[in-house]
């Protein structure tokens, strides 16, 4: 296996590269979080002195190499800190998705056996709390937070900065023990372990070594020209890969600043104020900024409108090409100018990405229309295709090669292949090192070579040697005739409608295809406020009957757009029903990143999924739905189920030819 | 009840309460004929969370106006911190250090979130109105110092997103939680609340029931309050006083009220002579 034996300068492992970042450019910020108003900032050498006090006092509360630290928060420096203290005190930092129910959280607690447990607030001290019983080697409990946790039983919960503090007062003892710890770590030793959502099945702890996400980080630095001088707005939840690769990996290697942002709500102002240079964000981010522009233009005065729709236009027609780099009339380029001093500048600013050298965005595909709404108003947005197992990275898009159907070229130092059966395999360093605790599930992603399954189909595109990908590998089924039925990308086309939130489609072992859609409530909303239509829920705009027609449009225009592919044709959507409620995490029917869980659907609804296939117009249904508090209820609702045009396969056929 | 000394008691959920800060005595407040209050006394205590009910028109809010400073009573007398207080107007009682809400909100609507509640920061600054246009010197630090504490308010609340919303755009319930900022940034020693709940969804109810018990947690603030909604009065308070037709029928604990057959009454309705 290609793998560097060593990395250069001793930088192998996270707390290596806090020691050198601190000593080489110790007065640069390395952390600013939004606080009572204002933006507090950490230079590298204030960062380092606070994890050291936190490893410190960790040490000082029975830290043992090998232990596992729960982390459970939102995007604070407290969390990374907290992160690298855990390393350098020869722990395993384990981040948690800190809006996951008591349950789910007890089951990843239990799996890897935190002792330990830094959390935010009363909130998450409560949930573990509550299933404390079953967690026998959780001991200790850190909270940042202390608001309302005044009144509870203090002997095993402590609050972040007296464990800090008892970390310094404890200097002279640990200090020693730290150093040896830190020194003990390299290449091989686990950076951190990180739960997959589980789109199928329970979560899997991957773990991943200093290897791993230093080699990962350092040649996607590379790849894209990453310096220290890099804005970036941590936001995505800390337990997700891709915010330990930009947020500590990246940010680590290159030495650049992460902004936390005050709170979720205020993200987009806070967006705003720091102006990332290097910028994430998955497809729905893009889509709810792209549709909350289009609203509010909807609403602007008319020479704005107009102004704003024939800039749009030219920067649709030329924006791109001017980014990539291409040939472009002279007069189109003073235009284009025009309309950045005018539309495009002005745009930018409010959406917050005026100084994005490098926008990426992943996780699911993203409509074309969105794509390309960005990059026309040059931002540099591109895409790129990974994995947790992968330590992210599995292809990138370089610059000026961007397309919104394919995600990119193999990453610098990753092998890609497919399969006959149309997998998609990759090896590379940021390959994972193992599943904790579920060698099964280990020897079955990853063979002896190296290689990883991604679970993923997909083809190389001929000419370009771009990736392009079709579905989950194993929801590509067949219909009853025996040919491919691809849900995710029959879904994919109808979710690039504003107006359509989520959709589910089934057609395996079918004659048809048909499919669940979930209305998106502001545009539709909006939509409804615009056309005079009043509504009481969501429910009941769900189930409008204007709102189903405009839905069946889409649906119909969806399904001619698919006819236009020989390989999918018959996979056009036949009959649909817009569902009385909102896919959910907290109802176990989406992940905590958002994708549908297929099997937990068809199963919950089966008696709809049944209606769309035995012909009957409408169906009464109830379903069973859990608050936000953890309490359940349900809603009971009638349903339509419409037929949607599709284009006959043969004319289809003779289209394409 | 619990041991009811002067200096104080503690609270079944373990909290100090510490000696008597307002006394009401004997207070009748009428409005030419009609008796608003009839010969009412109770006291607040320090720390305490102390709630007035009773059905519509009991004189609930006339009490708060009370204390407030807004009525006068033609009988009786207000005693704060060991002493009487002397007719007064109604911004002179709250620089003393009694805030209060409104129960239809009274917030500057064209102003922001963040001006609204430094509003409440009047009695803190002492600059002059000349100072404040050239804004230098005292006057900025004073800002500077005031907004600090306001942020740490907003922080509290949780309404860092609404910062600089104009009030007018926003729903009601986020309207009550900024007009509770407000009064809390006057650092009041004693905090009256007119109908905290009025009108809210048990989401929001709930919430400001978290505010309000974080906040007398947090910063020991004595909390007055009127409420309809009996489930919250009963889970929030540690003393209730019952109000009816202008007349006191119950004074005690939750449980104690709960127990009350006058209270029974009046909520449940029997026929008046």
């Amino acid at each position: 296996m290609a793998q560097p034996s060593q990395a250069t300068d001793g930088m192998d492992s996270v707390p290596a590269l806090l020691q050198r970042n601190a000593t080489r450019f110790g007065g640069k910020p390395a952390y600013r979080e939004k606080e009572f108003g204002i933006w507090q900032s950490w230079t590298w050498a204030e960062a380092e002195a606070e994890i050291e006090a936190l490893a410190l006092g960790l040490l000082n509360l029975g830290v043992e190499t090998g232990d596992f630290v729960a982390i459970i928060g939102r995007n604070r420096p407290h969390f990374y800190w907290a992160m690298v203290a855990a390393q350098s005190a020869g722990a395993i930092p384990v981040p948690l998705y800190q809006d996951a129910a008591a349950e789910e959280m007890a089951y990843v607690m239990d799996h890897c056996g935190a002792r330990y447990a830094i959390v935010e607030d009363q909130e998450q001290v409560d949930k573990l709390i509550e299933v404390q019983e079953g967690l026998h080697q959780l001991e200790h409990m850190i909270y940042v937070d202390p608001r309302g946790l005044r009144k509870y039983d203090h002997s095993k919960l402590h609050r972040f900065i007296d464990i800090q503090q008892q970390g310094r007062a404890a200097r002279h003892e640990f200090i020693d023990t730290l150093k040896a710890r830190r020194e003990k770590l390299n290449y091989d030793s686990v950076c951190v372990m990180l739960y997959t959502s589980g789109t199928t099945g329970k979560p899997k702890g991957v773990v991943l070594s200093n290897r791993n996400i230093i080699e990962a980080s350092k040649s996607s630095a590379d790849f894209d020209h990453l310096s220290r001088d890099e804005e970036v707005l941590a936001y995505l939840p800390m337990a997700w890969v891709g915010d330990f690769i930009f947020s500590i990996g990246q940010a680590y290697w290159c030495g650049f600043c992460v902004n936390c942002p005050e709170s979720p709500e205020t993200m987009q102002t806070d967006l705003r104020e720091i102006g990332p240079t290097y910028y994430f964000a998955p497809p729905r981010v893009f889509e709810t900024q792209l549709t909350n522009v289009m609203i509010r233009m909807e609403d602007a005065t008319r020479l704005k409108k107009a102004l704003f729709d024939h800039f749009m236009a030219l920067a649709r027609r030329v924006g791109p090409a001017i980014l990539d780099g291409h040939a472009v009339s002279g007069m189109d380029r003073v235009r284009y100018a025009l309309g950045h001093a005018l539309i495009y500048g002005p745009l930018k600013d409010t959406l917050g990405l005026s100084r994005v050298r490098v926008g990426y965005t992943a996780g699911e595909a993203i409509g074309p229309e969105i794509f390309d709404f960005y990059r026309s108003l040059g931002i540099n947005l591109k895409q790129l295709y990974g994995q947790t197992e992968a330590s992210v990275f599995i292809t990138l898009q370089p610059d000026g090669e961007v397309r919104s159907d394919t995600v990119g070229v193999p990453a610098p130092g990753v092998e890609v292949r497919i399969d006959p059966n149309g997998e998609v395999y990759y090896r590379g360093p940021g390959v994972f090192e193992y599943y904790y605790k579920n060698a099964e599930s280990t020897a079955k992603t990853k063979d002896e070579d190296g290689w990883v399954a991604t679970g993923d189909a997909g083809f190389f595109e001929e000419g370009s040697g771009h990736l392009r990908i079709i579905d989950r590998a194993k929801d590509v089924g067949k219909m009853a005739d025996g040919r491919m039925f691809a849900p995710k990308y029959v879904e994919n086309k109808l979710k690039f409608y504003p107006n359509i939130l989520e959709a589910v489609v089934f057609g395996n072992d079918q004659e048809i295809c048909a499919a669940f859609l979930n209305i998106d409530l502001t545009a539709v909303g909006n939509w409804a406020e615009r056309n005079n239509i009043g509504y009481a829920s969501y429910q009941e705009l769900a189930g409008h009957p204007k709102v189903l027609d405009m839905i069946q449009d889409h649906v119909e225009e969806a399904n001619r757009s698919l006819s236009q592919d020989p390989m999918l044709a018959h996979c056009q959507v036949h009959r649909f029903l817009v569902l009385h409620k909102e896919l959910d995490a907290d109802d176990g029917e989406m992940t905590r990143t958002r994708k549908v869980r297929r099997n937990v659907i068809s199963e919950k609804f089966g008696d709809l999924v049944t209606a769309l296939y035995d012909g009957s117009r409408e169906i009464h249904t109830t379903t069973e739905v859990t608050y936000e508090d953890g309490r359940k209820g349900s809603i009971s609702a009638t349903l339509q189920i419409r037929d949607a045009a599709v284009v006959p396969l043969e004319t289809a056929k003779a289209a394409a030819e | 009840m619990n041991d009811m000394s002067p200096d104080g008691y503690t609270t079944e959920d373990g909290r100090s309460i510490g000696p008597v800060v307002m006394e009401m005595r004997n207070i009748t407040l009428r409005f030419g004929g009609v008796v608003a209050i009839k010969d009412i006394s109770f006291d607040i205590r320090e720390g305490e969370i102390r709630a007035i009910i009773g059905p519509n028109g009991a004189g609930k809010s006339s009490m708060l106006n009370v204390i407030s400073g807004f009525y006068k009573p033609q009988e009786g007398e207000v005693w704060y911190m060991g002493e009487k207080r002397p007719a007064m107007k109604p911004y002179q009682v709250a620089q003393q250090g009694i805030a209060r809400t409104f129960q239809n909100i009274a917030l500057f609507d064209g102003m922001s979130v963040l001006d609204n509640v430094m509003t409440g920061r009047i009695r803190h600054m002492s600059s002059g109105l000349f100072a404040q246009a050239i804004w230098k010197g005292r006057a900025e630090r004073e800002e500077v110092e005031n907004r600090a504490r306001v942020e740490r308010i907003i922080d509290f609340l949780e309404i860092q997103h609404i910062r600089k919303t104009p009030v007018g755009r926003l729903p009601y319930g986020l309207k009550k939680r900024v007009e509770l900022a407000r009064a809390l940034a006057a650092e009041p020693s004693i905090l009256l609340l007119d109908e905290p709940m009025a009108g809210m969804n048990v989401e929001e109810k709930e919430d400001m029931s978290r505010f309000i018990l974080d906040l007398n947690d947090e910063f020991g603030t004595t909390i007055a309050l009127i409420e309809h909604d009996m489930g919250v009065v009963m889970d929030l308070s540690d003393r209730v006083v019952v109000m009816d037709y202008g007349k006191k029928i119950g004074d005690g604990s939750p449980d104690e009220v709960r127990r009350n057959q006058d209270v029974i009454d009046a909520y449940l309705g029997v026929a008046h002579d």
